[in-house]
């Protein structure tokens, strides 16, 4: 077994909500009496799990992270995986040092360094050469280290034009080069990074994912990884920590945690589809439930770009008449309700006969094309070129996430436009 | 338990729930001194960058200042300057004051300033407040330059008598940046999470620098407020800056020692209570 470098015990962070003011103030003062005179244990006070579905809350306080427990390994790449607010941000603060944890302890061995934005103390006035000394010293390497590593560091960013320029003057690319070139030389035994790669073209992105790879391999340097892009989490990670609410739900073999991460809280936000009176139509066939599953036939409420993605339409029959076939439709939305897409599956000649009270429709979709973001669905029937039903509302959402679209490990400007393509090149002369 | 397994382990790091009062980590602030020096170079830079006369422009502030004294406080209003010529002791008064003033304020104002950065990388807190001490020096240097000018003027003339005192002028600043870093911080930490101390520092300066001899001399002040002054740890150092470079006013060691003791006192009640909230003041700020 191989060395343990940082070893997370027990570690919670408490937030208060709310703002502060007078109110805050008398809290304060309450709670310092009570821990003064009453020795009262101030943290059995409440505070509820993380889970932003609980909209009104008794407490004023929220367990970003509960009762965490991990070891790392020297020579791992950890990929940190989660939704929005499962506390992947508030876990890279305390082992940063950047707060502290309100219970538990962590156990690091080794220098580390910490990157959790790029080009941190930046400053636009001076330049390349000296933001490169100031932005070094902030990331805790000393002089005479950031002297040896100089020309490294410019040679890595691409930018020994205009290294004598006020960084105010550089476009962003290269700022952010030359804020990730220093990054990258720093050195650490532990480094960790939040989901910087997110920016610079494709031939730098792959140019720093090799060298996080190259930093692991070769000197068996540890790295800890936050990131929405599977992708880079794929090709990059051999271990996984996949969080949740604010606890650790999966840990371990990468594939795995990501397929976990996908089918994790396959919830149906479309219950009461049947029920609802939000509704155009005769009736007559409505829909009646909607949920998304992967080409496995899971339930699931994250996609990979690249994958195939299944609609599962539930549709009921409210009358006893016979009905004549219909014709499904579907439109698919971004998440400011811009149009994406839509399809009818009489475009395609196909219609359905309902014979059964509930019938289920699946739609396959081959290849997620839609960038990374959430989209929805609505629908409509029409039975014998009448209009039976027009939902109101969002048939089902689901979270598109960045997959190996190109299969080829690169990222690409996942979040530029509304749709990913990939096709053949050639060329003639 | 723990403690056997840690040295056992070798652990570099250990980041803990626990606040210890006296968990003050120099050696960290060691391992980072290269970054006070990177931040100087930054604050000094960045002010002249763009700029035709560069670090002239530190001189124009405290300039200013004294030709405004002069003409408001002693040709119109004519208070005393203890015989000294008007700019040397207005000028006496302001520099030692700005340095303090910056000082403090660049330490109370720690939290605030630097919040973005703090929020994405850990270095050691105290490290932005400490390299403002450094980098207000400078200025102080350029401002004491004029000062020794406008003294070598005035002692041709025979007009102020500048006696082996001068050689005090390091321990003075010493003790001005000690009292000012300290001070600075234990505001600093009570800005965190209520900022309606901030709204009280503004005033609060004033009231000090009312309550120090700058604009008027020690002598003038009524003997029924003297043993109230001299409770006020600015105005031995004021005093004896005055009396080493003019040989007018007085000088008193005891002062000295009283503001000495004081400026520590301040330091390290303010680095205790620093320590105390830095740990997680982001979560607040």
């Amino acid at each position: 077994m191989s060395e343990v470098v940082v070893k997370v015990e027990g570690v919670s962070k408490r937030y208060r909500l709310g703002i502060v003011g007078a109110k805050s103030m008398f809290e304060d003062v309450k709670k310092f009496f009570n821990k003064y005179f009453k020795r009262i244990d101030i943290l059995q006070d409440e505070g509820e799990v993380n889970d932003r579905t609980i909209t009104s809350t008794s407490s004023n306080y929220v367990w970003s992270l509960k009762n965490l427990n991990f070891e790392i390994e020297k020579g791992d790449v950890v990929g940190i995986i989660g939704r929005n607010g499962a506390g992947k941000s508030t876990l890279l603060k305390i082992l940063s040092r950047i707060t502290a944890p309100t219970e538990g302890e962590i156990k690091i061995k080794g220098k580390i360094a910490s990157l959790l934005e790029v080009g941190t103390g930046f400053h636009p006035e001076l330049t390349g050469r000296e933001n490169i000394y100031l932005n070094g010293s902030i990331l805790g390497m000393s002089k005479t280290e950031i002297s040896a590593k100089l020309h490294d560091i410019i040679e890595f960013a691409e930018v020994q034009r205009y290294i004598d320029t006020p960084v105010k003057r550089y476009s962003s690319g290269m700022y952010v080069r030359l804020a990730f070139s220093i990054a990258v030389h720093l050195e650490p035994d532990i480094l960790i990074v939040d989901e910087v790669l997110a920016v610079g073209d494709a031939d730098f992105q792959r140019k720093c994912i090799n060298k996080m790879a190259e930093i692991s391999k070769k000197d068996g340097r540890t790295i800890l990884f936050v990131s929405h892009v599977m992708a880079s989490i794929q090709s990059l990670c051999n271990k996984t920590i996949l969080l949740d609410n604010g606890t650790v739900k999966f840990i371990g073999d990468v594939d795995l945690g990501i397929n976990k991460y996908l089918e994790n809280k396959a919830v149906s936000i479309s219950k009461k589809i049947e029920e609802s009176k939000q509704r155009d139509g005769n009736g007559k066939v409505i829909f009646s439930d909607f949920h998304f599953e992967n080409s496995k036939g899971d339930k699931i409420d994250t996609i990979l770009t690249g994958q195939q993605l299944v609609f599962v339409f539930k549709i009921k029959k409210c009358t006893h008449e016979n009905l004549g076939a219909i014709d499904i439709g579907f439109s698919v939305h971004d998440k400011h309700d811009f149009g994406l897409a839509n399809l009818y599956s009489s475009y395609q000649k196909i219609l359905f006969d309902v014979d059964a009270d509930y019938s289920i429709i699946k739609f396959l979709l081959p290849d997620v094309t839609f960038t990374p973001g959430y989209i929805t669905v609505k629908g409509r029937i029409i039975e014998s070129g009448v209009e039976s039903d027009a939902y109101h509302g969002v048939l089902g959402e689901i979270l598109v996430e960045m997959g190996d679209f190109y299969q080829t490990g690169i990222v690409g400007q996942s979040n530029w436009g509304k749709y990913l393509i990939k096709g053949e090149w050639i060329k003639l002369v | 338990m723990n403690s056997v397994i840690n040295k056992k382990e070798n652990w570099t790091t250990v980041i803990s729930s626990k606040k210890k009062w006296f968990d003050i980590n120099i050696k960290d602030i060691i391992t980072y001194k290269d970054l006070i020096f990177v931040l100087v170079k930054r604050d000094i830079v960045s002010i002249y960058k763009q700029t035709v006369l560069g670090p002239i422009w530190f001189l124009f502030g405290p300039l200013f200042t004294v030709f405004t004294y002069t003409f408001a406080f002693s040709t119109i209003a004519n208070i005393s300057t203890d015989d000294i010529p008007a700019p040397v002791f207005y000028l006496a008064g302001t520099i030692l004051w700005s340095y303090f003033q910056s000082c403090f304020g660049g330490a109370a104002n720690t939290f605030n300033a630097n919040a973005n950065i703090f929020g994405k990388v850990y270095f050691p807190r105290l490290i932005p407040a400490i390299s403002l001490v450094f980098s207000n020096l400078l200025k102080l240097g350029l401002q004491f330059i004029v000062f020794v000018l406008f003294c070598v003027f005035y002692t041709k003339q025979g007009l102020i008598h500048p006696n082996m005192y001068v050689f005090f002028f390091p321990v003075l600043i010493i003790i001005m940046a000690i009292m000012g870093l300290g001070v600075g911080l234990i505001l600093s930490s009570m800005t965190v999470k209520y900022r309606d101390v901030n709204q009280l520092i503004s005033p609060f300066m004033m009231l000090v620098m009312y309550a120090s001899p700058i604009i008027y001399p020690s002598s003038s002040v009524p003997t029924i407020l003297k043993p109230y002054l001299s409770l006020n740890p600015i105005v031995p150092i004021i005093d004896t800056f005055r009396f080493a470079f003019t040989g007018a006013g007085q000088f008193s060691l005891n002062g000295l020692l009283f503001s000495f003791v004081f400026s520590l006192i301040a330091l390290f009640t303010g680095v205790l209570f620093f320590n105390r909230v830095e740990k997680n003041f982001i979560d607040s700020i």
